[in-house]
Parts: structure tokens; C-alpha cells; sequence
């Protein structure tokens, strides 16, 4: 069984394994992410019951819930990367965050934009500097940095190196995102879905947002993988085995 | 592990350690101004000093909400269910604005009234999410 994690973590840090592989998985990944987002925002946004205190502009959760909890979810997976890349000098956790870093961003974007939509009609703000909204814009700056520091270094091993730094340093600030809700006063209500408790959203609601989610989550794997072989073919592009597959084709 | 990866993997963990320190530092050091908005308990605990605004958060008391007929002022009650102050605003309210329902208003305590004169209302929502048909029947 170790022996199988290890040959498999092996075969994750090499090139040409993973170009192949990920070619065969996105066409799928791509067809399903699509068709549960479309699905679940129809759902989300024409079936679902309208909440009894905010009337419809509830439904921008179907959006902001996925994108949010997304963000927080690839920086972790990020910083897991930059530990790998610090300890064991693989060069697929480089890859890894130099292609997942504008796709949390984006979605940390799509976050905050949508929060500020939801707030405006019903805290009757766009902004507030609360502890749950400033901790995300954090999060927002640090994906930024990541992607700004790719392009300050001359050589691809002290850009990976230096992204990797920062990426850990970071990574503190998520346990800060989570329980901003419950550790100070905050405008931000606390979560709605509870994995180990009862969750206080009715389960017709939470289904199109489960829904969502794991279609927002496919997606990013989706895209993920699209970027990671754009970066791959980028850095590899003088070597024999690339070379070899761009004359097959 | 070999030595090299295994002296790596501490300085892996060195770096969180740090940055975990600089942030439990910055958040001590701002303990205080990390809270949005002060409980009325607070408020009576330790009166803000000085005559910056202040924000206030709690429940619109049930019962306290009090509109004038020809101009937008309004005058309600925030209470953390122990202790109460009094507000008043004049201006246009949030949607989700009601009583028995979050408040965080913005605006000058007054010390001696324990009252605050708003110049912002924001309206908190909860947690719940519930569908209005299901809210109507556990009404009846």
C-alpha cells in the first residue's frame, strides 16, 4: 500500500506522466463542471424556494458560497505544494502553484464581488472592514503576491522557490478567514452549512448549493489541469520527450 | 527521511511558525479594534472615551421602534438581551432592518443618555436560510 502512494507520488512529479494522463481526464472533468454549474444555477436560481427574511437576493449564494469556499480550499492545496517543493524540490509543486494561483484569485474575486452585491441590498453596505471580509481581501493580496513574485526572478528555481515562501507564509491566514465569524463580532453571519451538526439552511436550499459547489469544484480542476499543461509545455518545450509528442500530433 | 530533506522540512516549519507568530501578534495587538461593533454590555462595562464614532450591535428591541409621521427619523432600542441603549437615525434603513432582527449602527455615544445618534444602520443577518412557505406555516 505505501509502496503504491509512493510509486504514485513519484509518477506525479514527472512530466511527460502527467501531460499524458490529464489529457484523457479534461475532456470529462470539463463536460461535467459545465453541465453541474449550469444545472445547479437554474436550480439555484429559478427552483429554489425564496428565503422567508431576504426574498430572492438570497440566490447570489449559489454563486458566492462555491467561489469562496473554493479559494480557501486551493490556497491550502497550494500550500501543500510549497511544502513539497521546499522539502523535496519537485518541480510539478512549481507547476502546481504557478497554475492554481490566478484561478484562486479569480475565484476570490468572484467571492468578494458577489458579497459586496448580496451586502449592498441587505446589510445596506457594499464594504465593511469586519473581520471575515478584511481576512478574505488578505487572502486576495496574497494570491497577488504569488502571482506577481513569478515574473521578479530570473531563474524558474528561485521564482519557485520565493512563491513557495510566501505561499507558506500565507497559509496562516485561512484558519483566520474560517473563524473570523466566531471569534469576534462581525457583520458576516457565521456558516450556514455544518458538515459534523445540523446545517441552518433548509435542505431545499442546500441541495443546488451542494450541487454548485461540487460543480465549482470540478471546474477548478478542470481549468487546473488546462493551466498546469500550459505551464508544463512552456517549460519543457526544448526537451526530447515534448519535442517527440509535438511531432506525433 | 534523508538529512537534507528532513533539515528542509524544518525550515518548512519554521516559516509557518514565524508567520503563525506575526499574525497571533497583530491580531493581540488589535485585539480590540478587531471587533466590528460593541455589545450594549460593553458599552456600559467600558463607555467608549472621546467623541469618535462608534459603532453599536445587537437585536432592535421588540416593541421599540418608533417612526415619525412627517420626516425619516426613526428611534429604536438595541439590546444584547442584558443590557439596552437607545438610538436614533434619520435616513433610509436596509431591507432586512426590523425588529427582533440584527443591528450594527454607526454614529456619537452619548455617555450620560447612553444613547448613540446614528449616521449609519446596517442590518445583520443570521445564519438561517429558510423558504417563506415553511416560515408561514410555522407562523400559523
Amino acid at each position: 500500500m505505501f509502496q503504491a502512494l509512493k510509486n504514485f507520488y513519484h509518477k506525479l512529479g514527472s512530466f511527460p506522466w502527467f501531460y499524458k494522463i490529464s489529457g484523457k481526464v479534461i475532456p470529462f472533468l470539463g463536460f461535467f463542471s459545465i453541465l453541474l454549474i449550469v444545472i445547479s444555477s437554474i436550480w439555484g436560481l429559478f427552483f429554489s424556494p425564496t428565503d422567508a427574511v431576504q426574498g430572492d437576493v438570497y440566490r447570489i449564494i449559489y454563486f458566492h458560497v462555491p467561489a469562496v469556499s473554493v479559494s480557501q480550499v486551493i490556497y491550502y492545496s497550494m500550500s501543500v505544494a510549497a511544502a513539497v517543493f521546499l522539502i523535496w524540490r519537485m518541480k510539478m509543486a512549481g507547476v502546481y502553484i504557478k497554475s492554481l494561483a490566478p484561478i484562486g484569485a479569480a475565484f476570490t474575486f468572484i467571492g468578494l464581488l458577489s458579497g459586496a452585491i448580496w451586502g449592498q441590498p441587505t446589510w445596506g453596505t457594499w464594504w465593511v472592514w469586519d473581520a471575515r471580509l478584511t481576512s478574505t481581501l488578505v487572502l486576495f493580496l496574497f494570491y497577488l503576491a504569488i502571482i506577481g513574485m513569478q515574473s521578479t526572478f530570473a531563474s524558474r528555481k528561485s521564482a519557485d522557490t520565493a512563491v513557495s515562501i510566501i505561499t507558506l507564509v500565507g497559509v496562516v491566514n485561512l484558519p483566520i478567514v474560517k473563524k473570523s465569524v466566531d471569534w469576534w463580532n462581525t457583520l458576516h453571519q457565521p456558516a450556514s452549512i455544518s458538515i459534523s451538526g445540523e446545517s441552518s439552511i433548509s435542505s431545499e436550499m442546500l441541495i443546488p448549493l451542494l450541487l454548485s459547489i461540487l460543480g465549482v469544484y470540478l471546474f477548478v480542476f478542470f481549468t487546473g489541469l488546462l493551466f498546469m499543461r500550459a505551464e508544463i509545455s512552456s517549460r519543457e518545450q526544448n526537451k526530447e520527450w515534448f519535442k517527440k509528442l509535438s511531432s506525433n500530433n | 527521511m534523508k538529512q537534507h530533506r528532513l533539515r528542509r522540512l524544518y525550515g518548512v516549519l519554521f516559516i509557518v511558525f514565524c508567520s503563525a507568530l506575526a499574525f497571533v501578534l497583530v491580531y493581540f495587538a488589535i485585539r480590540d479594534n478587531v471587533n466590528l461593533f460593541y455589545s450594549p454590555s460593553d458599552l456600559f462595562e467600558n463607555p467608549p472615551q472621546g467623541r469618535n464614532a462608534i459603532r453599536a450591535g445587537g437585536l432592535v428591541e421588540i416593541g421599540s421602534l418608533r417612526r415619525s409621521t412627517d420626516s425619516l427619523e426613526i428611534e429604536f432600542i438595541i439590546t444584547d438581551l442584558k443590557k439596552s441603549i437607545a438610538v436614533n437615525y434619520t435616513g433610509i434603513l436596509p431591507d432586512l432592518f426590523k425588529e427582533n432582527a440584527g443591528v450594527v449602527a454607526t454614529g456619537y455615544f452619548d455617555k450620560n443618555k447612553m444613547s448613540l445618534d446614528a449616521y449609519q444602520i446596517l442590518a445583520k443577518h443570521d445564519e438561517n436560510y429558510v423558504p417563506k412557505e415553511v416560515k408561514k406555516a410555522l407562523e400559523k
